[in-house]
């Protein structure tokens, strides 16, 4: 429990370094931060949106530890300003639409991808033949080093455009309005097919290595042996006593990864046009769209830090050891 | 010199044995050269990349190998001219972060206590915010450029390799040699830098090697969203272009088919010759082929418990 | 004499590496007797522990046993199929591993590693094979509570116990302690060897103690074989090699004992280390140490002889 506890206290200090970050960056611009921005936006913003611009920032006159504070305590509300791009709709509500597509878009991928690689890894260090050992690492390998976005580029094109298998983008069909009707269910899962695809792919070889290897390793060490030597029955052997040991460093290194495969996903998404964050955070770069760009970086940060506590849940139930200790 | 006793034989020439050992690290090696090749005498050998020579969006002909682009440009001179560009920012980011990541975890390893805590809070931080939307974030607010590039791929790729130098100094710490030496006297920074850091050059060489990979996945990946400079030519705004002119949606594949599949084989060779060298350092994923041999030359398969295999002799 | 319960004759264990193999193991041969405990004693690579893994056949790759007999009573174990050597295992002969730390499943209960050997040899259901796992806990002294702690849980000398107790699970004849008390201090190796010696007069099990503590293993075991270099180079009753050892090797070891725990002094004692596997020394493996070596002994092996009933020896000074 204190593990878990500790574990929250650092991803609080973590949210609010991004938060203070947030805060700074646009004061990293040269020269003086309110007038830069003024500067870059005259042309097409109104007296309105300028001020709702400088009050997002806490651009105003008072001393920087009070703008700091009030930018603090309206992120705490979950006030984080209004878009320039969608103006006059606040960046919280911007993002709320997207924010259900990416997780449901880059957690399926991570679920199924981790799950399958696993696996395949467990089977992969039981089963292993002089041909597998010297092909499948390397092939797994090249696999992994293809850009997600790449692969998302090429499956549209070979699934999508060329073979026409699947839809072209987007997350539904334009003339199907969101329900939880089976048809529509079928339709948001024929539309994700490619992109979580694409992602699952990019990702499994590296899941599918890095078990391979630690059961390997754990394949060898002293518990494993004496459960032969016990003559349990192969399949507990593997399964009870290496495997579930195994999916310990496994799961810290996809705590770990979640940021990375996130990245990863928001890539997939522009390549698609899924209407997630990335998409959003893409187009929030073209249109000089600070508030909302700032607005999604804190939120997708959130979900990430939140999944990673998740996941030290999900350790502290596979790892006896852990619940007990108190360092 | 050092002290009696330190394993200084971790080092270069493991490497370089790893690399004539196994074939793994061999190919990669392969892999590499030619791109280095590449980069090296590629923009004298072709043409410039920015010309339009072409009827935009020809497939790959004799006259332009790889076909032209959505503006008329010869895609291969665009691959090898990009390819200079993309191998040093992408090597010049790795080393920026190994030096930066063994600067800041040799120190926490190595002084532990409350200096430890406190980097270590700082690099676990920057380790669990997702690095692509901070990237992001930042770049947009600073001039577009090849240096805003490599800043945001530093600031975002540093921590990583803290935390694994940090976990060897520790361990390194503990160990005899060391002990024996901080009470010789000498200043904690001669320690460091003659007894700790080359006992570490094979996990640095690695981590070069790792974040060198890092840095161009990512980088193609900026790019590839408009964020470096698009009026450069490198590997992802190649494919800035490609998706801006949509490629995928006219059926023009060679336009970015080629680009992901250097970056891969990079990433590969790389990867080849770091896991070239984990099996040397990892002896138990090395160790059984010459069992497995063996038991093939006798007509046996492995199976789980210790196989008899008279000898005649 | 009934039939021995263990025939070793002439053992060899090889390690395929990729330059070529190299002998753990050469032409072994010892007998262990009913209810006899029978002590292993040699420095570390003497090759005493590859052979209590040998026998078991767990050696992991690339071990190979490349000549010999092992018969178990009648049973040829090197003759064996995978699904027979799983059967008999444990049954007939089981082993108590050296750093029971690491030997026992971290993330399961020590509890579970008892109930999942008994059901998988016997038709046991949950609740009997439960009961059955108190009965062994209680065999070994501890509270039937600990069947649901985990490893970490539990003090050293605890889960040395447990490995005793996961070795006797199914009242095998023979069981193999390979160094049961190495990681643990002195006062609690007392009472494991105690404890072991008191479960032995009990259920008549034969042991094969190994260990590189010789003053330990003399005062355990009934007989004694002493390991040099991948040979046997002397085997016999305890008494006679406490009070008269023979090889100069066991001599030396003797002499290290009284004064220092440990092989690192007996070492230094005797002079110089002991040989490489790959490259050892030609002739007799121990003459380049030893105080009696003769010009035979450069060029020729000395085999084991008797010289006294009971008593072999390999060496050319003594024959």
């Amino acid at each position: 429990m204190r593990f878990l506890l500790r574990r929250l206290g650092f991803y609080c200090v973590a949210a609010w370094v991004a938060l203070t970050l947030n805060f700074f960056l646009p004061r990293l611009m040269p020269g003086d931060p309110a007038t830069a921005l003024f500067a870059r936006f005259r042309g097409r913003l109104g007296p309105e949106a300028l001020q709702a611009l400088r009050e997002t920032f806490g651009l105003t006159d008072a001393p920087l530890w009070s703008q700091y504070l009030t930018y603090i305590g309206h992120a705490l509300r979950g006030d984080f300003g209004i878009s320039v791009a969608y103006f006059p709709t606040p960046v919280a509500q911007v993002i709320g639409t997207g924010l259900l597509w990416t997780i449901f878009l880059a957690g399926s991928a991570v679920i199924v991808s981790f799950a399958i690689g696993t696996l395949l890894g467990i089977a992969a260090a039981w089963w292993r033949r002089g041909w597998i050992d010297a092909l499948l690492p390397p092939s797994l390998v090249f696999i992994g080093a293809l850009p997600y976005f790449w692969l998302a580029m090429v499956s549209l094109y070979v699934l999508g455009f060329s073979l026409g298998w699947f839809p072209l983008g987007h997350a539904y069909s334009d003339d199907l309005t969101p329900s939880f009707s089976p048809v529509f269910l079928a339709d948001v899962a024929a539309h994700a097919v490619l992109p979580v695809g694409s992602i699952v792919i990019a990702t499994l070889g590296g899941w599918l290595l890095s078990m391979r290897n630690t059961m390997i390793t754990i394949l060898g060490s002293d518990y494993v042996n004496l459960a032969r030597a016990k003559g349990l029955d192969p399949a507990r052997v593997v399964l009870r006593y290496a495997a579930r040991n195994a999916l310990l460093p496994s799961i810290t290194s996809f705590g770990m990864a979640l940021g990375f495969v996130l990245g990863g996903s928001l890539l997939t998404e522009v390549v698609f046009s899924y209407p997630g964050q990335g998409y959003l955070l893409v187009q929030a770069v073209r249109s000089q769209d600070y508030p909302l760009m700032q607005g999604i970086f804190l939120v997708i940060t959130l979900a990430v830090l939140g999944a990673n506590w998740l996941v030290d849940i999900v350790y502290l139930w596979l790892d006896p050891r852990i619940r007990d200790s108190a360092s | 010199m050092s002290a009696p006793g330190s394993p200084r034989s971790i080092g270069i020439a493991l490497w370089w044995e790893a690399i004539r050992r196994d074939r793994k690290a061999g190919m990669g090696a392969a892999v590499l050269l030619v791109f280095a090749f590449i980069a090296l005498f590629g923009p004298l050998l072709v043409g410039d990349p920015q010309a339009l020579v072409g009827i935009p969006l020809q497939p790959p002909s004799l006259q332009h190998l790889l076909g032209t682009t959505g503006q008329g440009q010869d895609v291969l001179t665009q691959l090898v001219i990009g390819t200079r560009v993309s191998l040093l920012i992408g090597f010049g980011v790795g080393l920026a972060v190994v030096l930066i990541g063994a600067l800041v975890g040799v120190t926490a390893g190595f002084y532990g206590g409350r200096i430890d805590g406190l980097l270590s809070l700082l690099f676990n931080v920057f380790l669990v915010i997702p690095g692509l939307p901070l990237a992001i974030v930042i770049a947009a607010y600073l001039p577009t450029g090849s240096f805003t590039l490599a800043l945001v791929l530093i600031v975002t790729g540093w921590a990583w390799n803290a935390r694994v130098i940090r976990a060897q100094t520790l361990s390194l710490r503990q160990r005899d040699f060391v002990a024996a030496v901080i009470v010789t006297g000498e200043s904690d920074a001669r320690i460091i830098l003659s007894e700790i850091l080359p006992t570490m050059t094979s996990l640095l060489v690695a981590q070069v090697i790792g974040s060198t990979i890092y840095a161009i996945g990512a980088q193609v990946g900026l790019e590839f969203l408009g964020l470096g400079d698009v009026s450069a030519v490198t590997w992802g705004t190649n494919l800035y272009w490609a998706q801006n002119d949509s490629a995928l949606l006219t059926g023009a594949w060679w336009t970015f088919a080629p680009t992901g599949i250097c970056v891969a084989l990079v990433g590969f060779g790389l990867s080849m010759l770091n896991s070239g060298f984990d099996e040397i350092t990892n002896p138990r994923l090395q160790l059984e082929r010459a069992w497995r041999d063996h038991l093939g030359r006798h007509g046996m398969k492995p199976a789980r418990s210790t196989p008899v295999v008279r000898n005649h002799d | 004499m009934t039939e021995p319960i263990l025939t070793v004759r002439d053992l060899c264990v090889d390690y395929i590496t990729d330059r070529g193999p190299v002998r753990a193991i050469d032409r072994v041969s010892l007998e262990v007797g009913h209810g006899e405990i029978l002590g292993v004693a040699g420095e570390s690579g003497s090759g005493k522990s590859t052979m209590a893994q040998a026998l078991l056949r767990i050696l992991p790759p690339p071990a190979v046993i490349s000549g010999g007999e092992v018969l178990l009573g009648s049973t040829n174990l090197l003759a064996l199929s995978e699904p027979e050597l799983r059967e008999l295992r444990w049954k007939r002969f089981s082993m108590v591993f050296q750093s029971a730390m690491d030997a026992l499943n971290p993330v399961i209960t020590v509890g579970e590693q008892l109930i999942d050997t008994l059901q998988a040899h016997t038709p046991m259901n949950a609740h009997q094979a439960r009961e059955r796992a108190t009965k062994l806990l209680g065999m070994v002294g501890i509270p039937p509570a600990q069947l649901d702690a985990y490893a970490h849980q539990l003090s050293g000398g605890m889960r040395q116990r447990i490995g005793i107790a996961i070795a006797l699970t199914l009242e095998p004849s023979l069981v193999i302690l390979d160094e049961p008390t190495t990681a643990l201090d002195v006062i609690v190796e007392r009472e494991i060897l105690e404890q072991i010696r008191e479960l032995q007069t009990r259920l008549g099990f034969s042991v094969i103690f190994i260990t590189h503590d010789l003053g330990r293993m003399l005062q355990f075991s009934d007989r004694v074989a002493v390991f040099y270099a991948a040979r046997l180079v002397e085997i016999g009753p305890a008494d006679s090699l406490r009070n008269a050892p023979r090889h100069p090797y066991t001599q030396g070891l003797l002499r290290a004992f009284p004064s220092l725990h440990g092989e690192s002094t007996g070492r230094e004692s005797i002079g110089g280390a002991p040989p490489s596997l790959q490259n050892p020394p030609p002739g007799c493996r121990f003459h380049p140490r030893c105080p009696l070596a003769m010009d035979r002994c450069r060029i020729e092996q000395p085999e084991l002889l008797a010289i006294e009933p009971e008593h072999s020896v390999a060496c050319f000074a003594v024959q």
